[in-house]
């Protein structure tokens, strides 16, 4: 049990400092940013929001905690849920910063076309799951 | 490569709070605006940190990464494929500590596909449930995780058309 709360406790101890940062900084980008400037970078067309949320998720690395925080607090700020959808997928599903070492353990090939697949997949998934919470 | 990683954290931090700084010296009303709303988010997530902090421990307690990974070589038909599923789901840790074990079960002739379903469902995390349905809403939560699985499955076809069956 010890070593459970150890294990724990170290794994929300190392993603705090990301964690803290990223929220000082969505304090600061909501301080000095006027809302409108989101939605120059996000069209509201439903594939190009979608495509842009993971590519910004499939870049930025980190603990999954981390992607719900700046995504909700993104949500909140006016973008588009489909883009916020797409950005948490990606977070969790697309590696950039790992592809070195599952390239090296599991195969190039494999490393580049799971990554990949998985960008694409992060566009569906959002896109399939905003449908259906609007429809329910 | 975690002390590294926990490092970068730190100075980014550093940087973070340094901004933090100029902000007070040059622009107090922003800082002051920031620190508010940073105030804000803090005193509503923390109370949903303790409760993903119970689970964490929960899962760790019950759940060790070497005998799960020793189920997914162990089925190779449909039965491989939810423990796939289930495995990435209650897996914990960090992505690159699974890597070597993996790798182990690749050699061992586990399909690429399982491996990559295993991979796509960690993202999908039971401890984290909590944060997500505070931030989205619980539709949202169970809809997106329905989709999730279902895309793991996708992803592990994909892999097997793409890379092959196994490495």
């Amino acid at each position: 049990m010890k070593q459970a709360i150890y294990k724990a406790a170290r794994g929300m101890y190392n993603s705090l400092p990301v964690l803290i940062s990223a929220i000082l900084l969505v304090g600061l980008a909501n301080a000095v940013v006027p809302k409108s400037f989101y939605s120059y970078f996000f069209s509201r067309n439903l594939i190009i929001d979608s495509f842009i949320g993971s590519a910004l998720g499939s870049i930025l690395a980190g603990n999954p905690i981390t992607s719900y925080v700046i995504g909700g607090e993104l949500l909140k700020q006016g973008i588009s849920l489909v883009a916020v959808t797409a950005f948490i997928v990606s977070w969790v599903t697309v590696g950039i910063v790992q592809f070195p070492a599952e390239a090296i353990l599991l195969g190039k090939k494999f490393a580049f076309y799971r990554n990949l697949s998985a960008f694409f997949l992060a566009i569906v998934v959002a896109i399939l799951t905003v449908f259906v919470v609007s429809f329910i | 490569m975690t002390s590294e990683k926990s490092n970068v954290g730190w100075y980014f931090l550093g940087i973070v709070l340094f901004i933090y700084a100029i902000a007070f010296i040059l622009k107090r009303e922003i800082f002051l605006k920031a620190i508010y709303y940073v105030a804000s988010i803090f005193s509503k997530i923390i109370p949903i940190f303790l409760l993903v902090f119970v689970l964490l421990v929960i899962i760790n307690r019950f759940i060790k990464p070497q005998s799960l990974a020793k189920h997914l070589g162990e089925e190779s038909g449909i039965k491989g494929w939810i423990i796939a599923i289930i495995a990435g789901i209650i897996s914990t840790g960090p992505i690159y500590l699974w890597y070597p074990l993996l790798n182990e079960l690749q050699k061992h002739g586990v399909r690429n596909g399982i491996i990559a379903t295993f991979l796509y469902n960690r993202a999908v995390k039971p401890a984290l449930i909590p944060l997500m349905i505070y931030y989205f809403g619980l539709k949202f939560t169970i809809v997106l995780t329905f989709f999730m699985i279902l895309a793991s499955l996708a992803q592990g076809m994909i892999i097997e058309k793409l890379v092959g069956v196994k490495s």
